[in-house]
């Protein structure tokens, strides 16, 4: 049996394991598609999930998520992946109902543990009201978990990325910094009360109760980081979108592990792959590493009048402009 | 003057082998990286703890020259 920690058989962690945009857009920009009309969303606008229309009033949401642990704790982690997962469902204003568990792990690992990440998305699908009706294992040297997730919506309900309007305000319901910190935890550099903050916020489902708001644009902040799911915000909607980083709720040891170079290589791909499309105004280097972050499980990133923004208990992070020549303006201060 | 080869390491291992030779406050620390997000981590970590950084690229890999600032 295996003696190693589940994040020491893995190079990376999270969200942070994802393809980079741009070698993503690669690979499936020149797929055969199969035109369906009952298919509201698919491929092309780069959106949380897919939204299948059933003809009866209801919307079919599905979506899949699964990526090595952040965390060593495997009860932890199944929460983790779990409510990363369904917050995809939440993202496009719908309701989880039906999830399939996707799993890989090494032989080497022993089956309590296996049990326990199971267990944790368990748990945390029921939490959502969601149940797990089956699934498929591989063997595979990293472990992996996740979830594929059905969920319905209604016309009504429905959330895109690609809402925003001109006036509107953007409120981010989790702080930002779950990339700096788990890189930190692996470091062993991480203070107890800092690793119950994270566990506390990656494990919460995005269950927000949106019905009575006005929202035009929502989208979970995941891999890309908050400038990246941003970006996907503005040009969805042919806006700019300005950033107020001194705004943007933070870890409390996010800036301060950012300044010993705790940043995970994901961040510096988005930073990347970013470049040409943000405009950022002169400030502290740890503050916009923050802002590129890869996050697993975080927040919602939701476009609404500054009349509504009240009515969620989340801080305002930035405003939707008119279009200029970039997606995404960076200030430090509103 | 130490010298450290954190080549084919992935972040955060290069910085936390930084962190450990600059606890001693060295006057020199050289440090050899492959991936550029070592590099960049590195440099933040140098560069916040009192030191100046000196960059050379040899097609993949990258030497830093940490310098204890006076």
């Amino acid at each position: 049996m295996s003696k190693k920690t589940l994040t020491q058989l893995c190079q990376t962690a999270g969200c942070a394991a994802k393809i980079g945009q741009g070698v993503l857009n690669e690979v499936v920009r020149n797929l055969p598609r199969y035109e369906n009309p009952q298919l509201l969303l698919g491929f092309d606008t780069s959106d949380d999930a897919c939204v299948y229309d059933l003809k009866d009033g209801r919307y079919l949401i599905e979506t899949v998520d699964f990526f090595p642990p952040m965390v060593d704790d495997p009860y932890v982690f199944g929460q983790i992946a779990a409510a990363n997962a369904l917050s995809d469902i939440y993202a496009m204003g719908g309701k989880p109902f039906l999830a399939m568990n996707l799993l890989c792990f090494p032989t080497c690992l022993e089956l309590e543990r296996v049990k326990a990440i199971l267990q944790g998305g368990h748990d945390k699908a029921v939490e959502a009201k969601t149940v797990i009706a089956g699934g498929h294992t591989i063997d595979d040297f990293t472990p992996k978990y996740g979830l594929s997730v059905s969920g319905f919506a209604t016309p009504d309900s429905l959330l895109t990325n690609a809402g925003a309007k001109e006036g509107d305000v953007l409120v981010l319901t989790k702080p930002l910094g779950t990339g700096i910190l788990t890189t930190a935890l692996k470091a062993e550099m991480l203070e107890e009360k800092d690793y119950q903050a994270l566990i506390n916020s990656m494990t919460k489902l995005n269950n927000i109760d949106l019905s009575g708001i006005e929202v035009h644009a929502c989208t979970d902040v995941t891999g890309f980081s908050l400038t990246g799911h941003s970006r996907e915000m503005a040009d969805g909607a042919g806006v700019t979108i300005e950033i107020f980083a001194e705004r943007v709720p933070l870890f409390d040891s996010a800036l301060h592990f950012a300044r010993m170079g705790m940043i995970p290589a994901g961040a510096y791909r988005n930073r990347d792959f970013l470049k040409d499309k943000v405009v950022c105004d002169e400030m502290p280097l740890e503050l916009t590493d923050v802002l590129f972050d890869p996050q697993t499980s975080g927040g919602l990133l939701i476009a609404l009048p500054e009349k509504e923004a009240a009515k969620i208990n989340a801080p305002v992070i930035g405003q939707v402009l008119p279009r200029t020549q970039n997606s995404i303006h960076i200030r430090k201060t509103a | 003057m130490i010298e450290i080869n954190a080549c084919g390491l992935s972040c955060p291992e290069p910085v936390v082998m930084l962190a450990k030779a600059l606890k001693e406050k060295p006057t020199e620390v050289i440090i050899h990286v492959d991936a550029p997000a070592a590099c960049e981590n590195c440099t933040r970590f140098a560069t916040n703890s009192g030191y100046t950084v000196e960059k050379s690229t040899q097609e993949n890999k990258t030497v830093l020259i940490c310098r204890k600032k006076h």
